[in-house]
Order: C-alpha cells, then sequence, then structure tokens
C-alpha cells in the first residue's frame, strides 16, 4: 500500500508549511529536481548552511540579484559541492567551539546533480565522506547532465538516448547501467544512505529527517524525474516516480549502519519495464529486443538490492 | 616578546600562520609546500593551536573547502605548489569574486612537464588574472612577517580579497635562517579578529556565489578590477603599521643601490640577495648597477615601479617562467607594457634564469649585468633569452 494514500488529509499536518526553497525560481514545469528539493528543505528546517554544485538547481535558484534561498546558500564550482560543506561544517565546528556563534546544531547540506556526484564530483564527495563530516549530500539524480542540454552521466540508465549517447544506426543509447553510488557510500561506512524520490514526499521527508539527525556524514541518493530531459510530459512527472518504483526501476531502500531495508514496498508482482519506459522519448527507439534488454537489467539490479535487504546487517550489532 | 631563533622557513612560515588564530586549515601535501602542511597538522594535534585541519582529498577540495569555511566566517588557510595550484585554478577566481579572504602560502615549484619539483615561478604566473593579492617573499623573515600580513590586509573590509604569498620552494622553504618569530600579544596587537560583513549562518541567510547574466557580469569584473587596485592603500597601510611596530619596513618595489645606477637588474624572490652581492661587487669595480625587487605582483605597483627605474639606461628583467611563443617571460611582458607610453624609458633585457631550480650564482648574475652595461646606448635587442642554456 502507498505510504502517500490520503495525502490531502494528513499531509498538511505532518508538513512544516514554511517553505526555505522559494517560488519564483526558474525551473522547468513539471521539473522532480526542484520538487524534491522544496521537499527537502521543508524537512530540514531553517538550521542548515546549503553548498550547491553547479547544475539546474543552481542555475534556476540565483540569478543575481534575486536567490530562491530562504536559508544560507554557497555555490561555488561543480565538482567541489562536498568540498564546499566540509568547509562549512569544519567552520560551524571550530566557531561554535570558541563561541563566535551560537551554541546550537547548525547541519550543512550539500546538493548536487547526478553528473556533480557521480562523475565530477565522486572525488571529492568520497573525500568528505571517508573524513566524516556532519553533513548530508543530496544527489538529486536526473539522469544525465541537464544543465548543459541532456548529456550522458554515469547515472544515465542503460538504452536511454541523451545528446552525446544518442541512437542511432548502430547504437541504442546508453550503453552502461547506472552506477550505484549509494553502494559505494556505503563502502564508506556512511551511517545513513538512502534513495528516494518526490513521487514518495513523505517516504523522502522521513529519510531527510532521518539523515539529519546523523551526527556524521549521510547521503540520500533522489531520483528527480525530468520531463524536458526524458521527453516526457510535465503532466506525468509524478506518474513516472510511482512507475520507476512499480516497475522495480528505482526502489526506494535505506542503509542503516550497513542494513538495507525497503521503505515503500514494491507490489508482489512488478509492472513490465515497458510501462515505465514508454512515457518517454528518450527510450522510444528501443525495439521489444531492446526492451527485453532492459528488463534483463532492471531484474538483475534488484535481485541484488533484495539480496542484500534480506542478508545485510547492521554493523552495529 | 618576539624570539630569535634559527628554523627552517616553511616550520616558520606554519608558526607564523598559527600565531593568527586560524581557525580551518585546509592544506594537500606537495613538495615542496610539506613541511608547512604538516607543521600546521602538529601544532594543531598537540593543541596549540585551536583550528580545524581538513585533510583534504586534493588540492581542488582545499581550495573549496577554504571557499565554504570563509564564507561560513572563518578565518581559512592553505598552502600549496606547482601541480597543486594548477589543480586550484578553476577555483581560483572565484574565491576573489567572493570577495573571501583566503590566505595561501604558495611554496613555488615549477609546473610539469617534464615533472620537476624545483623552484621557479611557473606555478604562480598562470594564475597572474585570478584577481588575488600576490606577495612575493625574499627571506625567510619575509614568511614569516608576510604571512601575518596577509590576513590583516585581507580581511580588511576595504579588501576583502585573497592573497597568494609566494615563497620560493627549496630556496627559502626549506632554508634554516636566523629570524625573528613574534608573539602571540604582539600578533593579536597587530591582526584584529576576523569580522566578515555576512556569514552563512541560518541567523541571518545570505546567498554567496550567485549565478550572473551579462548585464551584471561587466559590473562584476569592473568591482573586483577596482578592489584589487584599491587595495594598495591597504597593504601600504599595513606595512606601515608593521614597521612602526616591528621596526621591519615593507614597499611594494625595494631598491638596491639604484640610485644613480645606470643597469638595473630585477629580480622577484629569494634571488634578490645574490643579486645584491653581484651589485655590491660590480658596484666595488665603478660599474652603475643597482637591483629592483618586486615584492607586490598585483595589484602591480606601477607608480612605485616607475619611481624605481627613473634614470635607469638599461633594466634586465629575470623571469622564472616561460611564455611561450609569446613577447618574453611574464614579468617582463608587463614591465615592457608598463613603460611603453613613457618617454625615456629604458632598454629592456629579459633573461629566463632559474627554471626549474637552476642555480643562479653571483658569477651568473655579474655576467648578465655586465650583459646590461654592453647595451647601454645601444638599440634594444628585443626578445628573450633561455641564461646558460645548453643547444
Ligand atoms: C569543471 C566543469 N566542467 C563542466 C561544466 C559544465 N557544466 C555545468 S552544469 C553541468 C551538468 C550538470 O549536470 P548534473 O550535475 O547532472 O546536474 P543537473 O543540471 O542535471 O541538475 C555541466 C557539465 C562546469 N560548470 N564545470
Amino acid at each position: 500500500m502507498s505510504i502517500v494514500q490520503n495525502f490531502d488529509l494528513f499531509a498538511h499536518k505532518l508538513v512544516d508549511k514554511r517553505e526555505s526553497f522559494c517560488s519564483g525560481h526558474r525551473a522547468c514545469q513539471g521539473c522532480g529536481e526542484v520538487l524534491a528539493l522544496r521537499h527537502i528543505c521543508k524537512a530540514l528546517g531553517d538550521d542548515i548552511v546549503v553548498a550547491n554544485a553547479t547544475g539546474c538547481m543552481e542555475i534556476i535558484s540565483s540569478n543575481y540579484p534575486h536567490t530562491a534561498w530562504e536559508v544560507p546558500w554557497i555555490h561555488v564550482a561543480f565538482e567541489n559541492a562536498a568540498a564546499v560543506g566540509s568547509g562549512v561544517e569544519a567552520a560551524l565546528k571550530v566557531l561554535r567551539r570558541k563561541g563566535r556563534i551560537p551554541d546550537r546544531d547548525v547541519k550543512t547540506v550539500a546538493v548536487a546533480g547526478d553528473g556533480g556526484t557521480v562523475d565530477i564530483g565522486l572525488q571529492a564527495l568520497s573525500g568528505a565522506m571517508e573524513r566524516g563530516h556532519n553533513m548530508t549530500f543530496f544527489c538529486l539524480d536526473n539522469e544525465a547532465y541537464m544543465n548543459t542540454g541532456i548529456q550522458r552521466s554515469s547515472a544515465t540508465p542503460f538504452g536511454a538516448a541523451t545528446t552525446t549517447s544518442p541512437a542511432g544506426k548502430v547504437s541504442m543509447g546508453q550503453k552502461t547501467g547506472k552506477k550505484n553510488v549509494p553502494e559505494i557510500m556505503v563502502a564508506h561506512n556512511v551511517p545513513y544512505v538512502a534513495t528516494a524520490c518526490p513521487s514518495y514526499p513523505l517516504d523522502l521527508m522521513n529519510k531527510v529527517e532521518k539523515a539529519k539527525r546523523v551526527q556524521g556524514p549521510s547521503y540520500i541518493h533522489v531520483f528527480s524525474m525530468c520531463p524536458t530531459g526524458w521527453r516526457s510530459a510535465s503532466s506525468e512527472t509524478i506518474k513516472l516516480g510511482r512507475l520507476a518504483l512499480e516497475t522495480g526501476v528505482f526502489p526506494l531502500y535505506e542503509v542503516e549502519n550497513g542494513k538495507y531495508r525497503l521503505t515503500v514496498e514494491m507490489p508482489e508482482k512488478l509492472r513490465p519495464v515497458s510501462d515505465y519506459l514508454k512515457l518517454q522519448g528518450r527510450f522510444r527507439h528501443l525495439t521489444p529486443a531492446d526492451i527485453e534488454k532492459v528488463q534483463e537489467k532492471v531484474n538483475q539490479e534488484l535481485k541484488k538490492l533484495l539480496h542484500k535487504v534480506e542478508t545485510s546487517k547492521s554493523w552495529l550489532e | 616578546m618576539a624570539k630569535r631563533v634559527g628554523m627552517e622557513v616553511a616550520i616558520a612560515a606554519a608558526e607564523a600562520v598559527a600565531l593568527c588564530r586560524i581557525d580551518v586549515a585546509a592544506v594537500y601535501p606537495i613538495t615542496p609546500n610539506t613541511h608547512i602542511a604538516e607543521h600546521l597538522a602538529e601544532i594543531v594535534a598537540d593543541g596549540k593551536l585551536d583550528a580545524e585541519y581538513i585533510t583534504v582529498e586534493s588540492e581542488h577540495s582545499s581550495i573549496s573547502a577554504c571557499c565554504g569555511a570563509s564564507g561560513a566566517g572563518a578565518r581559512a588557510y592553505t598552502a600549496t605548489s606547482s601541480q597543486g595550484l594548477m589543480l586550484m585554478h578553476e577555483i581560483l577566481p572565484i574565491v576573489s569574486a567572493m570577495r573571501l579572504p583566503v590566505v595561501m602560502g604558495l611554496a613555488n615549484r615549477a609546473v610539469s612537464g617534464p615533472l620537476n619539483i624545483w623552484n621557479d615561478h611557473s606555478d604562480i604566473m598562470p594564475q597572474r588574472d585570478s584577481g588575488w593579492i600576490s606577495f612575493f617573499a625574499e627571506n625567510g623573515q619575509e614568511a614569516v612577517d608576510m604571512s601575518i600580513q596577509s590576513f590583516r590586509i585581507a580581511e580588511d573590509p576595504e579588501v576583502m580579497l585573497p592573497i597568494v604569498l609566494n615563497i620560493d620552494g627549496f630556496q627559502l622553504t626549506h632554508m634554516i635562517e636566523a629570524l625573528e618569530l613574534p608573539s602571540q600579544k604582539e600578533v593579536d596587537r597587530y591582526l584584529p579578529p576576523f569580522r566578515p560583513l555576512a556569514t552563512l549562518h541560518p541567523d541571518k541567510p545570505v546567498s554567496m556565489g550567485a549565478y550572473a547574466f551579462p548585464d551584471i557580469f561587466t559590473e562584476v569584473m569592473k568591482v573586483k578590477d577596482s578592489v584589487l587596485i584599491d587595495s594598495k592603500k591597504t597593504i601600504l597601510k599595513a606595512w606601515d603599521e608593521w614597521g612602526k611596530q616591528f621596526g621591519r619596513w615593507y614597499k611594494p618595489v625595494e631598491t638596491y643601490k639604484a640610485d644613480g645606477a645606470e643597469v638595473l637588474i630585477m629580480t622577484m624572490g629569494s634571488m634578490g640577495e645574490t643579486a645584491s652581492i653581484a651589485v655590491d661587487e660590480l658596484r666595488a669595480k665603478g660599474v652603475p648597477a643597482g637591483l629592483v625587487k618586486l615584492r607586490l605582483w598585483r595589484p602591480f605597483p606601477f607608480e612605485e615601479f616607475r619611481e624605481a627605474i627613473k634614470g635607469a639606461k638599461v633594466l634586465i628583467v629575470c623571469d622564472r617562467a616561460v611564455s611561450f611563443g609569446g613577447p618574453g617571460g611574464p614579468v617582463a611582458a608587463e614591465v615592457k607594457s608598463a613603460l611603453y607610453n613613457d618617454a625615456g624609458r629604458p632598454a629592456v633585457l629579459n633573461f629566463l634564469i632559474g627554471l626549474g631550480g637552476r642555480d643562479v650564482t653571483v658569477e651568473n648574475f655579474k655576467d648578465i649585468l655586465e650583459k646590461g652595461v654592453q647595451a647601454i646606448n645601444k638599440k634594444p635587442a628585443g626578445g628573450y633569452i633561455f641564461y646558460g642554456v645548453r643547444e
């Protein structure tokens, strides 16, 4: 059963009305990434400092002299959100210790797209997580470099056409599968790692709150639907997030101290991936045989995940 | 009271930085900056300095972490050399545009390739247009003094710009020198606490690093330029007060026996001392030679420079970096363009010396100065010379 049933009835009681990420920004209609960011900000509350990588979210929110951010926010470059965040975190820690800022918890948050996380930002992310800064890193994964015009990243799914992995006479688009960065984060002994999706806002917000409570590093990988880059109708954004779960394309789980757990149950009988693929122009070129291959990849990844769910144990046990 | 010590210059520089009560250090090791990185880590590990030392995984991250830390209101320091600075290159103009007063100690080293760990200035020269204030230290004492001055100048509300302090790798960093280390009390008197105008804190949220459209970008560039040019006033004031407090005086351009000199040689960094011995020896023989040392590289001290070279017939510019296929070494190119409109300007000879740690001796400087003497009243040859190159 979906956790968001009757959402309208109780959401207002559960969710902060305040928006620290304001309207007036320049995101595309139906942008899943900005929706995720809005939910994230609501769940984080005001006591945060955000370090944002170059990318869609930075560009749409900060065209000088305007800003959509009502919380302290810094942008430096594309690949270094985790490093900038490291500096912010270290500063908050030492300034608090020295009595130069008020004595209360302020969480450092880093935000980057999939490019800024899984490709060019991976080194800085690895360094920051390994050093154990008290910081939550959000990867807003729209599965390509959208800000620069839909080029492939290592988070682009198998078979998707992008401007640098186009479908052609001898190509079916992206040739590789998605790099599993949540797993890489678990391998860093990050105590809280999760996947999330704005189509499941309460699950997303619960995870954000959990991550915020960790006194140390935490990582949330947010599936962020992108009508512009996925060539889908902007009205179908939420539906695509749900289909991603219902087909097993993007399962929602969390990993607490190494223990994997599904947080939103998947249907007993998964829907075929074609239900998800057919709503998106980026998969339009796929033949039935190609779709079969995509299905196999999805099954394989899911099997790996479910195995971890069954067998993993908390390293605190 | 200040202490007279015999100390390795890199260690002394780290001690000076610690005396500045930095809040955050983010340093990645690279020869020859390593002793600065290590000694700062030791000072923090021993509890002698209450600071966060971030053991970043790269120089790109060290400068990025300094941005975050400085933005959040911390006094932030980094140090590097050569490849490390090249890796930071992308971030340097962002630091200055964001007006973050980060201070960097740069143990100058040749840039690859081929790989070479020894001293020249090919690391700093490509950063020339990054909008940072850039100082050159000539000896250990200057490395200590200017480390402390840097924080005060960088953090002055009129400035708020990052500073890079060039300390020649090995030739300076690894020398053991007699120097004076100021006391904590003296440094505290000279250097006020960092009071930034805005910081990253939820009590007063600000956005830093916004995106600029064409309608504002030119204005931002103009502001950056004006602030850097105007920073000279604050630099001069800070040096003046340093002189009053410590009795050691600093000028953007130093001269040595330049009065009445027909041939002047110009150096930056540690070579000044060697060159001065050559000048002494030539003067003793009646050769009208003198020395000009450029301490302030950015903002370029045009007035002081013109004043310093007034009356000279030949100006020899020693460059420690190559501008391949260009008009000459980067310093000579600047100097020539600075003088272009001046009537009665000296002829400029350009020698590329001390590349990748090649020794430049007193004899070499004498030889170079003699070449300058031969050029008096001759039509300048132009171009540039790789001094002592084997062909
Ligand atoms: C060093 C560097 N390389 C390339 C770029 C160009 N660039 C800016 S944003 C971007 C892609 C961003 O993609 P992603 O991180 O996935 O975020 P999205 O825009 O999709 O949210 C690229 C390639 C840059 N700004 N800096």
